[in-house]
């Protein structure tokens, strides 16, 4: 198989601390304190749990002339953030939904099809550090060679999942997303819509690639013309560097081929 | 712009041009395909300025409900090819795309006539049988507004926020659908008064994230004249 290069898969941020005595300097503290133990004795474990907001990889004017600053600030400072903090407000609340990573809060969240409150807040900050890291500047064009192979495999050609992709992305109804995502029982990559914040990984699937088709990632940019965003995403925007990378660690849960192993 | 008003206003029926498709002698006589065309709005694009912006009614009606429409007509057109062949398949797969842009285009058409500009009533609280009947089952106009609001702003994703008519029981409801559901999805007496688009094309140009505000605004330009007609064509 070609060799991907390596690097790291990009998580959330996730702090967790536990205070004994001295507070940590963090903006926005949510405490959980434990039952039975309240009326802020200083002596009791105050459990302190948030999640942060993530920030894209690049600058919010770097996407500039296919994806706006403006955009993004909205998008990212309005949306991704209200979604974020909707979340940490909703924890406060419910500490049984405590210390998750954010994988693991929205699967459990999910409920396996019967989701909780908490699912379409945990769903969007996740669909969102997806998709700021499915796109850098400069991005488009072909994906590396062996993400091409795969996707040639699987498709027939590139152009093929192209079109399956736009095809994908115009006949959504409603709000929601467009993966290139890795099916782990099929074991290949497939063309994924899914409505409102739902991820493939709930149902045990790798995402590989997303497009954000809520009317409010291209409104401002593009009004209705969902053709153009499609085409400027794939040609322009898409971090074949990151899908890369997300196959390469997508290896080591699914099997897709025999492995050439030499003969001594 | 205004002469479109006075000289072209059409009443707001779904305009309709009939294929007639007559097959001759001895064939069975098909049936008339209606398609269906954009509705004329009964006020200039900018009228509902400040509460929406020119740009936007001309987006949402132009560009937006015309799409439903054509997509409408497309499925439509599928639909009778494959019920002419007896092709199951695809009568059952095309269900989709035509609740979708149906809806669409019956959600859009029942809008259109829920706004007016302010000058023509846009806005004026409902007197008579509808205004005593949101008192009774709201509270007060005003309990009534927070509700739908409140309902509007949950909604996630893309939908509707209805104040029905309950046909059978004559109650009022607020629903709110996903997509373009129609209100009748929500039960079949269902009769819709007031919709409020709550779909980010329909304020995103103007009011970015803050659905809230475009909720908050837009009772200045709701047709409570319209929805007292309905209400009174039903509940006598």
């Amino acid at each position: 198989m070609a060799s991907f290069c390596s690097r790291p898969f990009p998580a959330s941020s996730h702090l967790l601390a536990t205070d004994f005595s001295r507070p940590l300097k963090i903006s926005k503290l949510l405490y959980l304190q434990r039952k039975g133990q309240f009326h802020g004795s200083q002596r009791a474990s105050k459990v302190l749990a948030f999640y942060g907001l993530t920030t894209p990889p690049y600058n919010l004017d770097a996407l500039e002339p296919y994806m706006s600053q403006r955009t993004l600030e909205i998008h990212w400072g309005k949306h991704h953030r209200g979604y974020l903090e909707g979340l940490n407000k909703q924890l406060e609340n419910n500490n049984s939904l405590y210390g998750y990573t954010m994988d693991e809060l929205v699967k459990v969240t999910y409920n396996n099809g019967n989701p909780l409150p908490e699912f379409n807040n945990a769903a969007q900050v996740w669909t969102h550090d997806f998709f700021w890291e499915s796109m850098q500047p400069g991005g488009g064009k072909i994906p590396g060679h062996g993400v091409l192979l795969q996707i040639e495999k699987d498709f027939g050609s590139f152009t093929n999942f192209r079109e399956k992709f736009i095809e994908a992305a115009l006949t959504l109804f409603g709000s929601g997303w467009i993966w290139l995502a890795l099916k782990t029982k099929e074991k290949r990559l497939a063309v994924i819509k899914t409505s409102n914040g739902v991820t493939p990984i709930v149902w045990g699937d790798i995402p590989i690639i997303s497009l954000d088709m809520w009317e409010h990632a291209y409104y401002l940019d593009y009004k209705n013309d969902k053709v153009k965003y499609v085409n400027m995403f794939l040609n322009n925007l898409v971090s074949w560097n990151a899908a890369t990378a997300r196959m390469a660690r997508a290896e080591a849960f699914v099997n897709l081929g025999e492995p050439k192993i030499p003969v001594a | 712009m205004a002469l479109r008003t006075l000289i072209t206003r059409k009443t707001l029926g779904l305009g309709l041009q009939s294929e007639a498709r007559n097959l001759g002698f001895g064939f069975r006589h098909a049936r008339e395909l209606q398609t269906f065309s954009l509705p004329d709005l009964p006020y200039d694009y900018s009228a509902l300025e400040p509460v929406i912006s020119g740009e936007i009614m001309q987006l949402h009606h132009q560009k937006h409900h015309q799409a439903y429409i054509t997509n409408y007509n497309k499925a439509l057109e599928q639909l009778e090819e494959a019920m002419a062949k007896g092709d199951s398949s695809t009568v059952v797969k095309l269900q989709s795309a035509i609740k979708f842009n149906g809806g669409g285009h019956i959600n859009h058409s029942v809008f259109w006539k829920n706004l007016s500009p302010i000058h023509e009533g846009g806005g004026e609280p409902p007197k008579g049988s509808l205004g005593w009947a949101i008192d009774t089952n709201f509270g007060s106009l005003e309990a009534l507004v927070k509700n739908i609001n409140t309902e509007g702003a949950a909604l996630q994703g893309s939908g509707w926020v209805w104040l029905g008519l309950d046909k059978e029981m004559k109650k009022l409801v607020v629903e709110t659908t996903a997509n373009q559901d129609p209100l009748v999805t929500k039960g079949a007496n269902l009769v819709p008064l007031l919709g409020i688009d709550v779909w980010e094309h329909a304020y995103y140009l103007q009011y970015k994230n803050v659905r809230p505000d475009y909720l908050k605004n837009i009772w200045k330009v709701l047709n409570w004249k319209y929805a007292s007609e309905v209400y009174e064509k039903e509940c006598p």
